[in-house]
């Protein structure tokens, strides 16, 4: 199923579309995905999600590149060490940065790989006595990480989600059946199209941010970039237990609801600074950092795809996404995905392993032609990306109604983002909305309005203690640093 | 374009009563307690919440923050003309395309915006008119999308 030529001269098409889309500043990975469901929509399942995998993995590298060259980070992914890249570039060390970025992505990328190869079906196997109670406490949990966990600002990002799970709402595919805020559109009673939707948030938001953009643009300061791949195993045999953290970091902040490769890379930054024997020197054009959190953002976009694939509940933007995309090819995500269709589910693992490796040569390729790629004009390319999001949010159900969906969700995502408010959680909230209803009234049925049945099952209640606990953090560790300041102030 | 967080907070309060409101009228289902209004009723709850929390928030830093704060941009015709034709070009898609017809629309709106932002007129009149062929052959042919005609219809292809 993979190795037919149709799949490969897409995933070919797909890596070379992804390292553009990640090498031109304000073009995101997310948007990559997003502007290429409509053409994935054409498209068996396979070669689809083949598309997505190799074109996400290879924007999150190419990322880089803008960062290390021009100092403005091509993908919110590689912002965490943009400053770190360019300052190496200043000290004319730009090969050993962007080799460094290129060989620990794809080998985050791998390891992310083998973790979800290994995880995601003995967690399947485990999901598939959940009822709706476990369910609901676990689209509850992921719901809470976005929130809290992912967000600096709980409050905010708590907004955004309810404003997410509200849009969900709208529609007849609810429980009971009954139109909701449909004011009477009949458009509008199928409820508000996924797709559009992201196409919205994801590309018309970043277009409206380039329109309004009056930052000057950046330059190239290097003239020629020579062999990125010398002295990369050198750093490897250096470096084993950071590249080792960042993976696993990476990976589980990828597993985690609403985080994503751009917090993976900030964490994996951070950490590696913290427990680094030359922490002095991060900042001032140390790879060190570079090859931490490289490998974090890589390995996060495989760790995304395990809850995405097992519960149905996206582990980030992307996957959101993806999610939307698998249920239009009739491959609903779930524990069962792994028993009724367990072909392509190797399909999807082998499909990761692939992206990684081709990411080399084509990496390569990609950082030859960059201060080509660097140089394509933006005021050409945004009007161009604003016509493909017309069309493409029109093919999907062929209707208006649609364009119009996606014009206000940009706008608003815009708005929501110009003034600190988190979107992941929206994203979420959109995608887990029916899910969380429809497990939240099943159990309601089941245990007949009492909400003790909510938890009299073991792997309930647990999770139920685990939603409560992230719910109570932020107060805790308020009343924990409160008890300290009074200890040590009654001490003094 | 920054606003203080007290407008959102009393956006979204507003907004989580008249969802309230709303989900009253909604119908119960004969022999259960839950019905289509308990779930929007819950997250209106929650939105009546978090905006007046967000409200007394903003209302504390009134000084310290503008009610409205412009970005630069606002200051600049070119930017503003920039991202009126960006939401201005999908407005006229919606509502000129069925008319006018794919092509023409597609190239009215790639000219304009080009022109916005600053392509020179004959490369931006040239980009324009390639970039709408090629879109419409790509969805038109390839992924068969019934794009309009509009006025081309006699000549379609």
């Amino acid at each position: 199923m993979v190795f037919e030529p149709y799949t490969i001269l897409v995933m070919v098409l797909a890596s070379l579309y992804g390292l553009f889309v990640g090498a031109v500043p304000g073009l995101s990975a997310t948007m990559a995905v997003a502007l290429l469901v409509p053409v994935t929509f054409f498209m068996q399942p396979i070669p689809a999600i083949a598309a997505m995998v190799t074109a996400t993995a290879m924007a999150i590298f190419s990322g880089d590149i803008p960062g290390c060259l021009l100092r403005i980070p091509g993908t919110p992914a590689s912002a965490a060490y943009t400053d770190e890249a360019f300052a190496m570039t200043r000290k004319g060390m730009a090969e050993t940065a962007l080799g460094a970025g290129l060989v620990f992505s794809a080998v985050g990328g791998l390891f992310g790989t083998v973790v979800l190869i290994v995880a995601a079906p003995a967690l399947a196997d485990f999901a598939l006595n959940f009822s709706s109670f476990e369910y609901f406490w676990l689209v509850l949990l992921g719901l809470t990480c976005a929130v809290f966990i992912t967000s600096d600002r709980p409050l905010k990002g708590m907004i955004t989600l309810l404003l997410g799970l509200l849009v969900a709402c709208v529609g007849l595919g609810n429980p009971a059946g009954f139109p909701r805020f449909t004011f009477g559109n009949a458009e509008m009673t199928g409820g508000i199209g996924m797709i559009p939707m992201m196409i919205g948030m994801f590309a018309i938001s970043e277009v409206i941010r380039f329109a309004v953009d009056t930052l000057p643009p950046g330059e190239v300061v290097v003239e020629k970039v020579g062999s990125v791949l010398s002295g990369q195993w050198a750093l490897a045999k250096k470096y084993p237990v950071q590249i080792l953290r960042g993976s696993l970091l990476g990976t589980a902040v990828g597993a985690l609801p609403g985080a994503g490769a751009d917090i993976a890379a900030w964490m994996s930054y951070a950490m590696s600074k913290k427990f680094s024997k030359e922490p002095e020197k991060f900042g001032t054009g140390h790879v060190e950092g570079i090859v931490e959190s490289g490998s974090a953002n890589n390995s996060a976009l495989a760790g995304a795809w395990i809850p995405a694939l097992v519960f149905g509940i996206p582990g980030d933007s992307i996957t959101a996404i993806v999610i939307g995309v698998l249920y239009m090819k009739n491959l609903n995500p779930g524990p069962t995905l792994f028993t009724t269709n367990p072909q392509n589910i190797y399909a999807v693992f082998m499909l990761f392993i692939i992206a990684n490796i081709i990411m080399i040569p084509l990496g390569i390729l990609c950082i030859k032609v960059a201060k080509r790629i660097l140089r394509v004009p933006r005021n050409v390319l945004m009007p161009l990306i604003l016509l493909f999001c017309i069309v493409g949010a029109f093919a999907i159900n062929n209707s208006l109604f649609d364009v119009g969906v996606m014009l206000v969700a940009g706008m608003v995502a815009y708005l929501l983002e110009e003034n600190g408010f988190p979107i992941a959680p929206a994203i979420l909230g959109v995608v887990l909305g029916g899910m969380l209803e429809e497990n939240f009234i099943t159990s309601m049925i089941k245990s007949d309005g009492n909400l003790a049945g909510f938890v009299s099952r073991p792997i309930a209640a647990s999770l139920a203690a685990v939603v409560l606990l992230v719910w109570l953090a932020p107060l805790l560790k308020k009343l924990w640093l409160r008890g300290r300041r009074t200890a040590s102030s009654t001490a003094a | 374009m920054k606003f203080n967080d007290a407008i959102f907070g009393a956006i979204l309060l507003a907004l989580g009563i008249v969802v309230l409101a709303v989900v009253q009228g909604y119908p119960g289902i004969p022999g259960q307690q839950v019905g289509p209004a308990l779930f929007p009723g819950l997250i209106a709850a929650g939105l009546c919440v978090c905006g007046a929390m967000l409200l007394a928030k903003g209302w504390r830093e009134r000084h310290a923050a503008a009610w409205v704060r412009l970005g630069d941009w606002a200051a600049s015709p070119r930017h503003v003309l920039s991202a009126a034709l960006v939401i201005g070009a999908v407005l006229f898609y919606m509502f000129a395309s069925e008319r006018l017809g794919f092509l023409p629309t597609a190239a009215i709106s790639l000219l304009a915006l080009m022109l916005a932002m600053r392509v020179p007129p004959g490369r931006a009149l040239l980009i324009a008119l390639v970039a709408a062929l090629l879109i419409h052959a790509a969805f038109y042919k390839l992924l068969r999308v019934p794009l309009p005609w509009g006025v081309l219809m006699p000549i379609a292809w």
